[in-house]
């Protein structure tokens, strides 16, 4: 009944309306967002640039003395673009891998981000209290402002991803291709990139730093297992994500003493597990029913050339065996001759002697010419 | 310096060590990222382990967090075996999982419980020398820093004893398995350490910083050296070098210890990234520019060559030809004409550059360079005319 009483919430009480608004519009971002960023590999970058955007915060603060979410988010998203600039140049560079140059970016950033909050907190005029939430995201304290924020870049985003959308779609799947065709990929590639960072930006404030990598990726996964097509996976990680958003806002907000960012993140890595098991074709249960039928196809195919093979050293094709004979060749089991006659492969009289029909002949032999085990 | 501070600097300098140890094979193995996936996963252990034992210190929610992390660890491979996602995305969506799990953990117990996220997440050094190890009444010191020793030696005596498998199975899993060493047996030990370490140091400084001890001095090394056990010797000295100047730094400033030891592994990585020698950029950039010129000094005496004896064109042979010749600009072509002639395979007379008998043998040796892998004079000839040059 926790969905049913958020739905009355949504329209009484202000708060939680405001909070339902923020996750879901966020859940749109960065799902959308995110299916680029995972098929670009770059999923643990959000992580990262999540970590990094701490010093942007605590300077932006410093310069300005004041909480202004705009400033905040420009200073986030600076100090997050800086630190995949320097995560990228280390890669280029040097021999150091995409992970390590990560994770120490992202720890080193951190790192500088907490002695500028300490060193904040230690100022005679500071009326800091409300940095730390960004550290693990307090969607309680989203105010109206916050959400139009949310909304203005939210729409941003949207509309150049709208308007590059042939070129983001390029850039993902074939760079080389996009760059023989004339693209300027690598100002496609800042942009995105920076799309990408202001995504993640924007959460900070509601799911806070360290689960903001699974608000990115964890909807572009879950729609990828439904879909092999960029604009549904888009349209599905973007509900999946606004779902996450409202589903968690409404358990948290029911009155358990939950967290709200946590429980978000706990529904969208639900919406992961159910694609993960029931996703038609690349779902774990799909796939277990496709190998099954393939098993048992092969093994078929092996029991008919088996008993080809037997009826081709007799002079008469259509010589006829026992069923104990035929039963003890390879690939036999207790329902393959029954199975063999529902398709019409094999014949049986009274005596309950087996021979090949000539469909099954003929099926036979194809399966011999193809290599045996295939067809 | 007080005792208290002494004992920080003691704690932070084991933390240092017992990282920098598993922290050099993570990056070799390029699984950095499953440091910081552990060190957030390991926090519903930690709430499980206090919540039985009642103590931010006992082994047994050392172990039982340690534990946690090994399950992460299986739970990402699990993900990519399925092979429905890729292995970084599998690490970004199960750490947060696990950190979710912990924190609505805290907040449902949070009468009874009395750590949060910050505590995990970042660490009180400071308060680490007011925590004793007392027994029988004898103070023996504050229990961070035996932890810690504890880990540390359990970490020396891993990477001592199994030195050769982990060397073997970082570099080539294939030759390992079929030599008959278990490389994923290695694998597992590999990530039982980091959890076990990342579990002992979160109390005193922090899950971030563990990650940035673990990986920040293993990459500084990386670009330092080329030999595992001078890797392992340099990410140790790094890490505790960082440690004390970060300690000192925050004293000074009055700042978070742990951020400001992270900062100080951040600026170490910078000094050596820009200045290391041959992998850093400076030196990446220097070598750049010499092969530039050492190939255009080539090509400017191939040039007159190939204009001189039976194919003589004294216009070719022209400095102010060059230009249009090579589309080089000015001073780039006064730069190689006046290295050409000071090494003394030029002359020039008039504007015209001419062969010196050096110059013909240099073209000889070119020649022998480009068209053999070896060539018996290839040092002496490399160290006659500067080119070729390593390093």
């Amino acid at each position: 009944m926790e969905i049913y009483q958020f739905f009355i919430d949504l329209f009484s009480d202000y708060t939680t309306r405001i909070i339902g608004a923020g996750t879901a519009l966020l859940g749109i971002v960065s799902g959308i967002l995110g299916v680029f960023a995972t098929l670009k590999k770059q999923s643990l970058l959000g992580d990262a640039v999540a970590h990094s955007a701490l010093p942007g915060i605590a300077i932006a603060f410093l310069i300005t003395g004041t909480k202004d979410p705009l400033l905040f988010f420009i200073g986030a998203a600076l100090s997050g673009w800086l630190a995949t600039a320097w995560i990228l140049s280390i890669t280029k560079n040097t021999r150091i891998k995409n992970d390590t140059a990560l994770g120490l970016v992202l720890s080193v950033f951190f790192g500088f981000g907490l002695v500028l909050l300490t060193f904040i907190q230690k100022l005679p005029n500071a009326n800091q209290s409300g940095l730390e939430t960004f550290l693990f995201g307090q969607a309680a304290t989203l105010l109206f402002k916050d959400v139009v924020t949310m909304g203005a870049v939210g729409l941003m985003a949207l509309v150049l991803v709208l308007i590059f959308w042939k070129e983001f779609k390029l850039l993902t799947f074939d760079r080389q291709f996009a760059e023989t065709l004339g693209f300027n990929t690598r100002l496609l590639d800042v942009l995105l990139t920076t799309l990408i960072v202001l995504a993640i930006v924007l959460g900070l404030q509601t799911v806070g730093v360290v689960l903001m990598s699974a608000m990115l990726i964890a909807p572009a996964v879950a729609a990828r297992q439904w879909t092999d097509k960029l604009g549904k996976m888009v349209l599905l990680a973007a509900s999946f994500g606004a779902f996450s958003g409202l589903a968690g806002t409404a358990v948290s907000s029911s009155g358990s003493n939950i967290s709200t960012g946590p429980t978000i993140i706990l529904f969208s890595v639900l919406t992961v597990a159910v694609s993960f098991l029931f996703a038609p074709k690349r779902g774990v249960v799909a796939r277990y029913f496709i190998t099954r039928s393939n098993r048992r196809k092969l093994k078929l195919n092996k029991a008919l050339s088996e008993m080809y093979d037997i009826y081709r050293n007799h002079e008469n094709i259509h010589h006829r065996h026992a069923t104990a004979i035929l039963k003890a060749l390879p690939g036999f089991g207790s329902h393959t001759l029954t199975v063999l006659q529902e398709k019409g492969l094999v014949d049986v009289d009274d005596q309950k002697q087996w021979c090949l029909t000539e469909k099954g002949i003929n099926t036979a032999k194809h399966i011999q010419r193809s290599g045996g085990e295939r067809s | 310096m007080t005792g208290v501070q002494i004992e920080i600097q003691v704690i932070a300098a084991l933390v240092a060590v017992s990282c920098a140890i598993p922290g050099v094979f993570l990056v070799l193995r390029k699984m950095a990222m499953i440091s910081d996936a552990i060190s957030h996963a390991i926090l519903p252990g930690i709430v499980i382990g206090f919540l039985l034992t009642g103590s931010l210190n006992s082994p047994f929610l050392i172990i039982l967090a340690a534990i946690t992390g090994v399950v992460t660890v299986a739970l990402v491979e699990l993900l990519n075996k399925t092979k429905l996602v890729k292995e970084d995305a599998a690490i970004g969506l199960v750490f947060p999982m696990m950190f979710s799990i912990g924190v609505i953990l805290i907040s449902k117990n949070a009468g009874n419980i009395h750590i949060d996220t910050d505590t995990v997440l970042l660490g009180e050094l400071a308060f680490a020398p007011f925590n004793r190890l007392q027994i029988a009444g004898v103070d023996l010191g504050p229990q961070g820093a035996w932890v810690m020793g504890i880990i540390f030696l359990l970490n020396l005596v891993f990477v001592v004893v199994f030195f050769k498998e982990l060397k073997l199975s970082t570099f080539d899993a294939g030759l390992a398995a079929s030599l008959g060493f278990f490389p994923g047996m290695v694998h597992y030990a590999l990530m039982g350490i980091v959890s076990i370490t990342t579990v002992g140091a979160f109390d005193s400084v922090g899950a971030i910083l563990v990650v940035a001890l673990m990986i920040g001095p293993a990459a500084t090394a990386y670009l330092i050296t080329d030999n595992l056990k001078l890797m392992l010797i340099y990410a140790a000295a790094i890490g505790i070098v960082s440690a004390v100047a970060g300690y000192w730094t925050a004293n000074l400033l009055d700042v978070s210890i742990a951020g400001s030891m992270a900062t100080m592994v951040g600026v170490l990585f910078l000094a050596v990234y820009l200045f290391a020698p041959a992998k850093g950029l400076w030196s990446i950039h220097r070598r750049r520019e010499r092969q530039k010129s050492e190939f255009a000094q080539m090509t400017l005496v191939m040039h007159i060559n190939n204009h001189s004896g039976m194919h003589d064109d004294i216009e070719e042979r022209k400095i102010n030809h060059l230009k249009r010749h090579f589309l080089w600009d000015d001073a780039f072509i006064a730069k190689v004409v006046t290295r050409a002639l000071s090494a003394g395979l030029l002359t020039e007379k008039e504007g015209v550059l001419s062969l010196t008998g050096k110059g013909k043998r240099f073209i000889e040796a070119s020649d022998a360079l480009f068209t053999s892998k070896y060539h018996p004079g290839f040092e002496a000839l490399r160290k006659e005319f500067v080119i070729f040059t390593d390093g």
